[in-house]
């Protein structure tokens, strides 16, 4: 495939953009940061479908586009779907010889968020992956249902105030810790699967061109900071990202053909998680005294994962 | 603003904010947005300034209401990085052939993000009040810290 030089920022820069601005998502918003870095990651043609979500719309606002490329919408859950009808119609096309440019490049993309890729458009997801259509899925994760105004979804991490799991006098927000989809995805055999995030550019446009160039049906799930429903100044969306990669609340790993994992960065001072918390004010009330142990707890399960993570990749199995 | 989508001129979408209500059934089902006066086969090898945007792209619309500060632009100390360009979330950053040319002020709602990944010192991009004059705020740059933090 025809991919863009990601050699260096400079070289990566020459690209011309296929994602408009003057859409209206809010100032510092990390979707529009991923978006653009997948786009901008290739020259080929790209067929985008996308869920219902703050993405969504932001960027097909009547009577407007932000979408340089073929995009659609249908509906909250079916992204997965709308993509594997448009990839089976082309593939079908070109068989039969009816394609208008059969030559030209062509790569399969769905965005969702979390709420309707790791809830409800679940099922969707799941289909689609074990289909093996040929495209690339990814989840920009802002770990709430952030366009109806901050619900919490199975991706919020335990002792996130959301407001459906409201921290107060008798909570201390989410009891329930986040889903591991990227481990659910990798059990689908799937052959490419990563999380990533846009503070470390190179490797998240390394692992869209991995993605977009692996035949079948690849999942990428992206750590995507919300100014508005994480509580944090819209100038600080990349220093956020940094904390969450540096204390690996969001470690950064690819497992290929659902079992060889590969760490994709190690912070070379690795961060508590809690310098990751107190940069957000939905984990503001775990500084008070009786909420302390839900940081403990939060020390101690990213502790216990990143350990996880590194042994696999040892054990190459 | 041109709004005429074969088809729906009189039916559906249109009708939702006027007068007439519609039902359901008569609704038409869907809308497709045609950001390019022709068909486009290439869009990822031609460059915005030399695309021919219709008024359904965004491009042609502006954001520029929303701001309350604005990222200046000082092209004396910037290094040419692209780090402001890789992360501004609304396209606004203008770079072409490796250089960063300036800030696309339709576009930017004045997040600050580009300040805060700027790597100088002192920074090449600073905030200021929306409506100050550029020259002023260039004249009032502040000199090199001796060291960050
Ligand atoms: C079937 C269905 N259920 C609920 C909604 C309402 N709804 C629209 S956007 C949204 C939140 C989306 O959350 P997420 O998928 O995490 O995306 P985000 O907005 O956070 O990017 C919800 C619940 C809907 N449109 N359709
Ligand atoms: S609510 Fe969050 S995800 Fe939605 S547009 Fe705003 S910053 Fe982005
Ligand atoms: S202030 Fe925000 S929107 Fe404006 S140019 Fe900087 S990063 Fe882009
Ligand atoms: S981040 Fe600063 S130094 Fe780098 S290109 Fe932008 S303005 Fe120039
Ligand atoms: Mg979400």
């Amino acid at each position: 495939m025809a991919i863009t030089s990601i050699k260096n920022l400079k070289e990566f820069s020459t690209v011309n953009e296929r994602f408009e601005g003057a859409h209206l998502l809010c100032p510092g918003c990390a979707h529009s940061m991923i978006v653009r870095e997948l786009m901008n990651a290739t020259d080929d043609n790209l067929v985008i479908s996308t869920n219902t979500g703050c993405l969504e719309v932001s960027t097909a606002v009547y009577p407007y586009t932000s979408w340089d490329t073929s995009w659609i919408h249908i509906g909250f859950e079916n992204a997965a779907s709308a993509i594997s009808g448009a990839e089976a119609m082309y593939k079908a096309r070109k068989k039969k010889g009816t394609l208008k440019d059969p030559d030209a490049p062509v790569k399969f993309v769905a965005f969702g968020g979390d709420g309707s890729s790791y809830d409800i458009g679940f099922q969707w997801l799941s289909g689609a992956i074990e289909r093996g259509h040929d495209f690339t899925y990814i989840v920009l994760d802002n770990e709430n249902y952030a366009n109806t105004g901050g619900q919490r979804s199975s991706s919020t991490p335990i002792g996130a105030h959301t407001s459906t799991a409201q921290a107060g006098s008798h909570s201390y927000g989410k009891t329930q810790k986040k889903k591991d989809i990227v481990a659910i995805m990798a059990a689908h055999g799937a052959p490419y699967v990563a999380q990533l995030a846009p503070n470390k550019w190179k490797i998240m446009a390394k692992g869209f061109q991995k993605a977009l160039d692996t035949e079948g049906a690849c999942f990428i799930n992206s750590v995507s900071p919300c100014t508005t429903e994480w509580k944090f100044d819209p100038k600080d969306t990349i220093n956020v990202a940094d904390l969450a990669t540096d204390s690996l609340m969001f470690p950064i790993y690819e497992i290929i053909e659902g079992h060889e994992l590969n760490i994709l960065y190690r912070p070379k001072n690795i961060i508590k998680v809690e310098d990751y918390l107190g940069a957000q004010g939905r984990y503001k009330h775990l500084f008070k005294p009786e909420n302390r142990h839900v940081i403990d707890r939060i020390q101690k399960d990213v502790d216990a994962k990143w350990e996880y993570l590194q042994r696999r990749e040892e054990a190459r199995v | 603003m041109s709004q005429n989508i074969p088809g729906t001129a009189k039916k559906g979408i249109h009708e939702l904010g006027a007068e007439t209500k519609v039902g359901w059934d008569e609704v038409t089902q869907g809308v497709v947005l045609e950001p390019f006066a022709e068909p486009v086969k290439d869009v990822a090898h031609i460059r915005p300034e030399e695309r021919n945007y219709t008024d359904f792209s965004s491009y042609t619309a502006t954001v520029a209401s929303w701001r309350v500060l604005k990222p200046v632009y000082n092209s004396d100390i910037c290094i040419d990085c692209q780090n402001c360009w890789v992360w501004c979330p609304d396209t606004s950053i203008i770079s072409r052939d490796k250089q960063m040319l300036g800030i696309d002020y339709d576009h930017c709602k004045g997040c600050g993000v580009c300040v805060e990944v700027c790597p100088t010192n002192p920074k090449s991009l600073l905030m200021f009040d929306t409506n100050e004059n550029l020259d002023v705020a260039l004249s009032q740059w502040p000199e090199k810290k001796k060291k960050e933090k």
